[in-house]
């Protein structure tokens, strides 16, 4: 019989499932795998929504559970925690640094508390020519977590990560 | 949680899904015929987030009695729909969906505020996630809103026309649902009386700013959720008939 991984093997393997929408990052350093629990046989997996609409969320909910199957758990379940709700500090500094070379400005720092409508938000600097001297084209972009700018410098239209 | 408690408390979150779920719906009638590609794209953002928050206030439902999300949104008939009849009204034009966006968003927004307070836990952080959504919304919308009110003479004359429509039915937001005062009682949910002040005065300020006029005669104003316009009817059929037609429809 061979013995079962470990959680923190769970974790390294967890850490190998690319995030559907943007695969330069993987669903760990996202933040979105809160727990990984290691009973015996049994593994549980807590995952959290990014946006509460996105439809990646299906399939990353079935690459989970796929991915601690085959590590040879018999039992895996995984659980929707919404609490605290997901927010984009939690993207390791590594993995912001590569979504801003896959040209997607990485998301600024949130400030809790914040009134319902933000002030006058500082530019984003564009991910290619790292000028601050942007456009905010459109909060929405192609997915519910990225918003459409416009470099004014090199002309580039690029995408940010919306900060939540 | 005493029984008419639970009852009530399943009530509304079935009215509030099915808020977002049927407003979702309508507004994806946009899609592909939005008046320029990033507003196309903006509106398909929001609609998928309120369908996302449907999606929730569905689940917090499952919690307390095994109802299916699934069987809820393509099975019920419209009479046992609680959506308000504002979600209801045909997409109309531009300014029509953006103005019933912008009423409802700013409702939503206040009433999620205080509900982040909620006694009952799985609500008050369902309400702390959507909050963060909503912000969005509402930042998008009430830009609209501006922007169509001080734009041309035509722009402002067709916003004045869909306030003018709206109005009576935007007051049925802040009706509560039979048992509601229960929740109320328990610091479930927040009372709406508040949260109507709060909002009429941010409207008024605001619209008046984008020179509308305001206070409009409410006219017809609907107060029963178990009342529907004819469009739920017609909207229903089209959202549910694939379901209805091959119940293993799967999501992807």
């Amino acid at each position: 019989m061979t013995a079962l991984p470990t959680t923190e093997q769970v974790w390294e393997a967890l850490a190998r499932i690319p995030d559907p929408e943007i695969p330069v990052v993987n669903v760990v350093e996202m933040g979105i795998v809160r727990e990984v629990q290691v009973d015996g046989s049994r593994a549980t997996i807590t995952m959290t929504p990014t946006f509460s609409g996105c439809p990646a969320l299906h399939l990353i909910r079935e690459q989970l559970e796929q991915t601690a199957r085959s590590l040879g758990f018999a039992e895996v379940e995984v659980k929707t925690a919404l609490f605290p709700p997901w927010s984009t500090d939690w993207i390791t500094p590594e993995a912001k640094e590569r979504l801003r070379r896959y040209g997607i400005a990485p998301p600024k720092p949130t400030r809790e508390g914040g009134a319902l409508i933000a002030l006058e938000a500082p530019p984003t600097p564009c991910p290619r020519c790292g000028s601050l001297d942007t456009t905010l084209t459109s909060p929405f972009g192609p997915t519910l977590c990225k918003s459409i700018h416009v470099c004014n410098r090199c002309k580039e239209p690029f995408e940010g990560f919306k900060a939540v | 949680m005493k029984p008419s408690v639970k009852d009530a408390l399943i009530a509304k979150l079935t009215a509030l899904g099915d808020d977002e779920l049927i407003l979702a719906h309508r507004n994806s009638e946009w899609v592909g015929h939005g008046p320029i590609l990033e507003e196309d794209i903006a509106l398909a953002n929001i609609v998928q987030d309120e369908l996302g928050h449907a999606t929730l206030w569905y689940g917090l439902r499952k919690e307390l009695d095994g109802s299916d999300p699934d069987q809820l949104a393509f099975f019920r008939d419209a009479n046992e729909y609680r959506c308000c009849e504002l979600v209801e009204l045909p997409k109309g034009d531009w300014a029509f969906t953006m103005l019933r966006q912008y009423l409802f968003d700013l409702y939503e927004a206040l009433w999620l505020e205080a509900a982040q307070h909620s006694a009952y836990k799985p609500l008050a952080e369902a309400a702390q996630k959507i909050i963060r959504e909503e912000r969005f919304h509402l930042q998008h919308t009430r830009a609209w809103v501006e922007r169509l009110g001080l734009g041309t003479e035509e722009s402002n004359r067709r916003l004045q026309q869909a306030l003018n429509f709206q109005w009576g039915y935007a007051q049925q937001l802040f009706v509560p649902i039979p048992g509601e005062e229960l929740l109320v009682a328990e610091g479930i949910v927040p009372e709406l009386g508040p949260i109507r002040e709060r909002w009429l005065e941010l409207v008024t300020r605001h619209l008046q700013n984008a020179d509308l006029k305001l206070p409009i005669n409410p006219g017809y104003q609907p107060t029963s959720r178990a009342y529907h316009t004819e469009h739920l009817w017609s909207i229903l059929a089209e959202m549910q008939s694939t379901a209805r037609w091959e119940p293993e429809a799967k999501v992807w």
